[in-house]
């Protein structure tokens, strides 16, 4: 097995805030690798730093073998990048966009040309290719950025939030063409993503990160059977009563959140009745009860005891906080 | 070169595509040609200088387009900065003194460009090229303006943080550089205290040394002019690369 990617206790501090927290990894070549985690919790800055636009505070990066601290350039080579906001010319057409990065990559004009128009193709954009960009959708932007990401035959390419804002249609065809590339060109893919189920149908393994730390990595079967089973959801204003009540040996484990307690088991169908006799015999209100397998979202709760939703909306709480402070500076 | 040259090469491809722009920035310096020139012509008595104001404001007229254009074309930068294509730039293995040059040469080229469609403008309304060495000096003086004011433009836009100062920076240092250089009325007619202000502004030497190409006469050595606008061309290049370099996304 080739290593593509190392990592060992890669950091990186903005002021006082430490992004990205002493992470270590390792991604085997052609596997494709996520990186989950809710707004903030440092999945760019990682991909940056991979990508030597960033300098890490501490720690290192090997991208192909290569440092990215010692040697910029062998890294930029072998890499190819599609940037979370959006990094076409609007003003160029998308053959011409394909054309100046492959010039920037001092692609043969020959080769270059055979390329450009093998992966419009392949993204689906030939016959839209002599047309401004400006004139296209959010989706096909995406597919032209990654058809320029691939331009120059990277080995390792770095998706950040690949399909962020884009329809539910769009969003499945890209995780086809992601998944093909990984499985016929051997390419190393790292995606950055918030949608648990992006992670799950795509990654060969993913990290969960939360504040810049990596609180768990393993394959998406794994991390899901690591909940102990299926999952039940009991919706009630009791929260406490439930919990006091079900102390069964075959409950694996127990969290509540936000006025629901989430239940780890195994054959939850089998046990269900039980659990339901149980809460009704102590006179406990119950306003909704559901079963599911685990997601990623659940392992996600298990480990920080917040959905990444959540996470969400108190990282932009304290965004907006800060965006006031500094408002009135 | 080859990235210099793809980088020229956008710019190029920018610049055609964007008519309005072009039309817009030979507009104004257009209508000083038409209105100051014409309408000064007969009341303005220039001692020493030719009778002719229209003539001596045409290369005033050009050093300002070829000025506005490549300052303009450096500070586009930012615009790249905000709408994210600078970073496929900037993680290519390219250096940045080469994306520094391309953007600079790209600029250049359009400035240049904008004033000799003045100067063609300014054939139309009675301008006659004295002689062809002339009219190349001219242009000669027109290049080291649009790269000394192209790279003043980078300089400016890598130490910006967004467009916010960008009108500032317009009035407070594009608008006073125009007005001090000489381009509408002769150095020596301003105050006496102004004068040194004006021996400090770069485009001085530049739009004298173009006057001096198209009309013969100047009232500064063209020697001078080409030493002094050389040396600014120089200067701001080495700045603009130095900045850039540390230019931050
Ligand atoms: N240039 C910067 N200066 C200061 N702080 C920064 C900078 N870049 C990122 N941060 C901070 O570092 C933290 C991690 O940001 P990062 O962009 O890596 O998050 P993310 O996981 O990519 O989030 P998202 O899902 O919103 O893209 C955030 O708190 C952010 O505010
Ligand atoms: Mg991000």
């Amino acid at each position: 097995m080739t290593i593509a990617i190392h990592v060992e206790n890669l950091t990186r501090r903005f002021n006082d805030l430490v992004a990205v927290d002493h992470i270590s990894f390792e991604i085997a070549q052609g596997e494709i690798f996520g990186l989950l985690g809710p707004n903030g919790a440092g999945k760019t800055t990682t991909l940056s730093m991979l990508a030597t636009m960033l300098k890490p505070s501490e720690g290192t990066a090997m991208v192909n073998g290569i440092d990215v601290e010692r040697d910029e350039d062998g890294v930029r080579r072998s890499i190819g990048i599609v940037f979370q906001d959006q990094s076409l010319d609007e003003e160029l057409t998308a053959w011409e966009n394909m054309d100046f990065h492959g010039r920037l990559y001092r692609i043969p004009s020959d080769i270059r040309n055979l390329r450009i128009d093998e992966l419009l193709k392949l993204v689906e954009l030939f016959d839209r290719k002599d047309d401004i960009v400006k004139t296209f959708s959010g989706g096909m932007r995406r597919r032209l950025e990654i058809a320029r990401g691939l331009l120059h035959h990277p080995s390792v390419l770095f998706l950040d939030e690949p399909t962020l804002g884009l329809d539910p249609q769009t969003r499945n065809h890209l995780w086809q063409y992601i998944a093909t590339l990984s499985r016929e060109k051997g390419i190393t893919i790292i995606l950055t993503t918030h949608y648990m189920e992006e992670a799950d149908r795509l990654c060969n393994r993913v990290a969960i990160i939360d504040h810049g730390k990596i609180i768990a990595l393993d394959t998406p079967g794994n991390l899901k059977d690591g909940i102990g089973g299926d999952v039940i959801t009991i919706k009630s204003p009791e929260t406490a009563k439930i919990v006091e009540t079900l102390k069964e040996p075959w409950i694996n484990r127990m969290d509540t959140h936000e006025g629901e307690v989430v239940i780890s088991l195994r054959n939850a169908e089998q046990h269900l009745s039980t659990i339901v006799t149980l809460i009704v015999a102590r006179q406990i209100p119950i306003s909704s009860i559901s079963i599911h397998k685990p997601t990623l979202e659940d392992v996600f709760l298990s480990f920080t005891g917040k959905t990444i939703r959540e996470q969400e909306a108190s990282t932009t709480e304290i965004m907006r906080q800060q965006m006031k402070k500094m408002g009135r500076h | 070169m080859d990235i210099i040259y793809t980088i020229w090469l956008r710019s190029m491809k920018r610049f055609i595509r964007s008519k309005s722009r072009i039309i817009g920035s030979i507009a104004m310096p257009l209508f000083f040609l038409l209105f100051l020139g014409f309408g000064l012509n007969s009341v303005v008595n220039l001692p020493g200088l030719g009778e002719n104001y229209i003539q001596f404001l045409i290369p005033g007229m050009v050093a300002m387009s070829v000025l506005f254009t490549s300052v303009f074309s450096g500070i586009q930068i930012i615009w790249d900065k905000q709408f994210g294509f600078l970073k496929e730039t900037l993680v290519a293995p390219v250096t940045r003194l080469e994306i520094m040059l391309g953007q600079t040469a790209g600029g250049a080229t359009t400035a240049v460009i904008q004033g000799l469609m003045i100067l063609i403008l300014s054939l139309l309304i009675g301008l006659s090229i004295q002689t062809i060495p002339g009219f190349l000096i001219a242009i000669g003086f027109m290049v080291l303006i649009g790269i000394g004011f192209t790279a003043f433009g980078i300089a400016i836009a890598s130490s910006m943080e967004d467009m916010n100062g960008f009108q500032l920076i317009m009035n407070f240092v594009i608008f006073p550089i125009f007005g001090l250089s000489g381009a509408l009325f002769p150095i020596s007619s301003l105050p006496g205290w102004l004068g040194p202000i004006t021996m400090l502004d770069p485009l001085t030497y530049g739009v004298e040394g173009i006057r001096y190409g198209l009309t013969g006469v100047s009232q500064i050595n063209p020697v001078i002019c080409f030493a002094v606008i050389g040396g600014f061309t120089v200067a701001m290049t080495a700045i603009g690369a130095y900045l850039f370099r540390k230019i931050a996304i």
